[in-house]
């Protein structure tokens, strides 16, 4: 059953293989992916660790579901302390991998040391071995995950592998299974590079039993109806998220020229309906993939249509693609996109980093703050599409001053550089922001300030504050699984009652993280969709674990909890620019210039701003420095932390 | 007219759902080597192919059976195995011609499509209809239709292309 699959430590440097049961009593506080994932991170490195030295350690896992009769039981999901930000590190990804290391037996991997040559692991059935990767380093994220099913001759071989950017240790480079599905953020692909690793593959076949099966296969029906029967989930599954693109832009909530515009204008090639056509002008009629037991089916597949990739298979561009290689550099091309897309999937790197850099260098080449000489003679002027491309590949290989400087992050990078190039650097805790505009949304702006892992939209985002929902239908969403008997507001320009919001879906989110289901099932864009309360009953008919609505929110806060601890032991404090719970003045001193009436001339308000972080602080227990109060420890079982229970 | 397992592999997602409930339903275990459909996947080049039991006419597993454990169901229209005659010997895994007749190493015996006893699971849970229970007359016409359609727009492309010239 599900609950008996085990934890492996793995030491690369010693080849020591341990592994372990994971105690019911350590499943209730954790549940697993995410959470359970934090609390080993917590446990298993030491403050101040090196994030790119043998003492950090990687966990690979899939939720407590993963692979269960619950829908979408996909993700994988990697932590670490993070290289880029030297705080948590954390990624999720959609695909198959998870599920087949459910199958071979395991649902958390920790792996620390480093090897002395080019390794990966493979697991299959119980059986866990450290394998040469010497032929296979420095392939590309696909050729080594077909290189190692050609090596063990079994087709049906799942690999989380990082390309040549983790090799080459770029801060952001990040973990990838199959063609396209990222754990993008926070450089997780670069600790593996750090540690010689260029692959985890899994292959099992080993029974998981179902607690209660005719109730949860019955119980799924209803619950892949609930899901794909809201609007949001259908547009997906047949233009992907490039949809939300195209909404977002045409309101004007797109970083455009970094953070210089918040619309693009002259879009049309890039428009939702248009890469729709390529991909079906390339991939025939039915060209949309879904991840492991989905029926949502979001991700597109296409190939490059013209230019020297021309031919080149690949999956996306998703909505972050769009915004990295169209919108940010003011390239809004889909040639542009899709073999931008291609290029960071090959080479392994995060789309969303290396765009906002690139588009970061760019407005430091037109202010003069980088010259031809920085850039080797490269024209980083707006629009530049040929330039975006090729700085795509100087950041994977290092080349150049600029290539090898924007490698190692903006903060870094900004050092190099610097004069006031911080200054336009569009971050928090050392992570690009997304190219989504939040001057509007001062919700979506607090999330993105106080996000656990930096910069972040899948952390804590109320996306669905921009519906303008009436009050009393955000009050039956807001309100449960615990009371809230607050403000809140309907007006996405508003202040009041945000924070609550941020606070629930920071829970929200982390539950669903714990459970290994993906986020599209649940309310981030779609308001009908599960929650805690069908979490209750599918996690029962899955695992038999008895839970109640609020026990399992009570796990999303106690785990949210730990990943506040280990930020703080890790130098997190509440307004520093570079480690803190803030965002970079833009957002205060800098009104928009394009979209819609209720968006254009507007910005966020900072000393509401500010009360914003001090009632989302009083929501989570913590103090007005963002330390948790000792009380918030003990009520959530953490005062003993760590505490070492696996 | 027993209906049978149409799979239309244009259409499939690559997703799995069809092996998960597969068998979950019939064993209540996850474990795709426990489905009676399984997805080949060639991820390269974005191809999904579910392979499952055919239910054929002439049935080489039943043809080969030693003590006759394989017998046609004409109500259901399937090819059933008897596992009180069975003797595990596996020769219906090797002649099978599409690798439908599946062989599961942790209960060691042989398992195939059932075709859930007239209500697929499989096609129960697959919201794109790759995988359709449908009368065995009805998938020549569906293929024509859709042969048709690709005739029908060669036509009107070509009639375009006059109109341009």
């Amino acid at each position: 059953m599900a609950l008996n699959r085990k934890i492996a430590y793995i030491d690369l440097t010693t080849g020591d293989i341990q592994t372990k049961a994971i105690p019911l009593a350590v499943r209730k506080k954790f549940l697993g992916g995410r959470g359970l994932d934090a609390y080993l991170l917590y446990n298993h490195t030491k403050k101040g660790c090196d994030p790119l030295g043998p003492d950090n350690a990687l966990m690979i896992s899939g939720g407590i579901l993963t692979a269960t009769c619950a829908s979408a039981t996909s993700r994988t999901h990697i932590m670490a302390k993070s290289p880029l930000t030297g705080m948590l590190g954390s990624a999720n990804m959609g695909g198959f991998f998870a599920p087949e290391l459910a199958w071979a037996g395991f649902h958390h991997l920790v792996i620390k040391g480093k090897a002395k040559n080019p390794s990966y692991i493979y697991i299959h059935n119980g059986e866990i071995e450290i394998r040469d990767a010497r032929g296979i380093w420095g392939q590309s994220v696909t050729d080594a995950q077909w290189s190692i099913r050609q090596e063990m001759g079994d087709e049906e071989i799942k690999s989380c592998v990082c390309g040549p950017a983790g090799e080459n240790l770029v801060r952001f480079a990040n973990v990838m299974t199959g063609v396209k599905n990222a754990a993008g953020r926070t450089g997780m692909g670069c600790v593996m590079g750090s540690k010689n690793l260029k692959a985890v593959s899994a292959r099992g076949t080993m029974d998981i039993e179902i607690a209660h099966p005719v109730e949860a296969l019955e119980y799924n029906k209803g619950f892949i109806s609930q899901i794909t029967s809201a609007k949001v989930n259908q547009t997906q599954g047949t233009l992907g998220t490039p949809f939300i693109w195209g909404a977002t832009n045409s309101w004007g909530g797109v970083r455009t020229r970094n953070f210089q515009y918040n619309q693009c204008e002259y879009s049309d090639d890039i428009e939702p309906e248009r890469i729709d056509e390529i991909c079906e002008e390339t991939m025939g009629p039915y060209h949309m993939t879904g991840c492991f037991g989905c029926q949502v089916h979001c991700r597109a597949q296409y190939k490059i249509p013209e230019g020297p990739l021309a031919g080149k298979y690949d999956e996306g561009p998703e909505y972050t693609s769009l915004g990295a290689f169209g919108a940010e550099t003011d390239t809004p091309r889909a040639l542009t996109v899709l073999t931008g897309n291609h290029l960071v999937d090959q080479f392994g790197m995060d789309n969303l980093e290396t765009g906002s850099l690139i588009s970061w260098a760019m407005e430091l080449y037109e202010l003069g703050i980088i010259t031809d000489k920085q850039t080797d003679g490269l024209d980083l002027s707006w629009g530049n599409d040929e330039a975006v491309l090729e700085m795509v590949e100087r950041i994977a290989y290092r080349k150049g001053f600029l290539g090898d400087a924007l490698a190692d992050g903006g903060i870094p990078a900004s050092k190099k550089i610097g004069k006031k190039s911080f200054d336009y650097l569009i971050q928090v805790k050392g992570m690009s922001n997304l190219h989504s505009d939040e001057r509007a949304t001062p919700a979506l702006a607090l999330n993105v300030a106080t996000a656990s892992r930096g910069s972040d939209h899948l952390r804590s985002r109320p996306a669905i504050d921009l519906y303008h929902l009436p009050e009393e239908v955000l009050r039956k969403i807001y309100s449960n699984p615990v009371a809230y008997d607050g403000p809140l507001s309907s007006e996405h320009t508003e202040y009041i009652g945000k924070p609550w919001q941020v606070f629930w879906q920071e829970n929200l989110y982390m539950g669903v993280d714990c459970l290994g289901i993906c986020k599209y099932h649940t309310v981030f864009l779609g308001v009908t969709l599960p929650t805690f309360e069908e979490w209750s009953k599918v996690l029962y008919f899955n695992t038999g674990i008895e839970m109640t609505p609020e026990e399992i929110w009570e796990v999303a806060r106690r785990c949210n909890m730990i990943e506040r601890l280990f930020n703080l032991r890790e130098g997190l404090q509440r307004n520093d620019l570079e480690k803190g719970d803030m965002l970079n003045h833009r957002y205060f001193d800098e009104p928009c210039r394009r979209g819609a009436l209720d968006v254009i001339g507007i910005s966020i308000d900072k000393k509401k701003f500010v009360k914003m972080v001090d009632e989302l602080y009083r929501h989570q227990g913590l103090d007005k420095n963002g330390v948790p109060k000792p009380e918030t420890l003990e009520s959530l079982g953490l005062e003993n932390e760590p505490s070492h229970l696996v | 007219m027993a209906k049978v397992l149409y799979v239309d592999h244009e259409k499939c997602t690559g997703c799995r759902l069809c092996e998960l409930v597969c068998a979950v339903s019939h064993d209540g275990i996850s474990n795709p080597a426990r489905s009676r459909i399984r997805v080949l996947k060639w991820e390269a080049e974005g191809i999904y192919i579910p392979m499952t039991c055919q239910q054929c006419q002439d049935a080489p597993c039943l043809n080969v059976c030693p003590v006759k454990a394989i017998s046609r169901d004409e109500e259901l229209g399937r090819v059933s195995v008897d596992y009180n005659t069975c003797i595990g010997c596996r020769s219906c895994v090797s002649v099978c011609p599409f690798g439908a007749m599946n062989f599961n190493a942790t209960d060691r015996r042989v398992l195939k499509c059932d075709v859930c006893d007239g209500d697929p699971q499989c096609v129960r849970f697959c919201d794109v209809k790759a995988v359709d229970f449908i009368e065995a007359g009805e998938v020549a016409i569906r293929k024509s239709r859709k042969a048709a359609k690709r005739v029908s727009d060669a036509g009107k492309q070509a009639a375009d292309l006059q109109a341009l010239i």
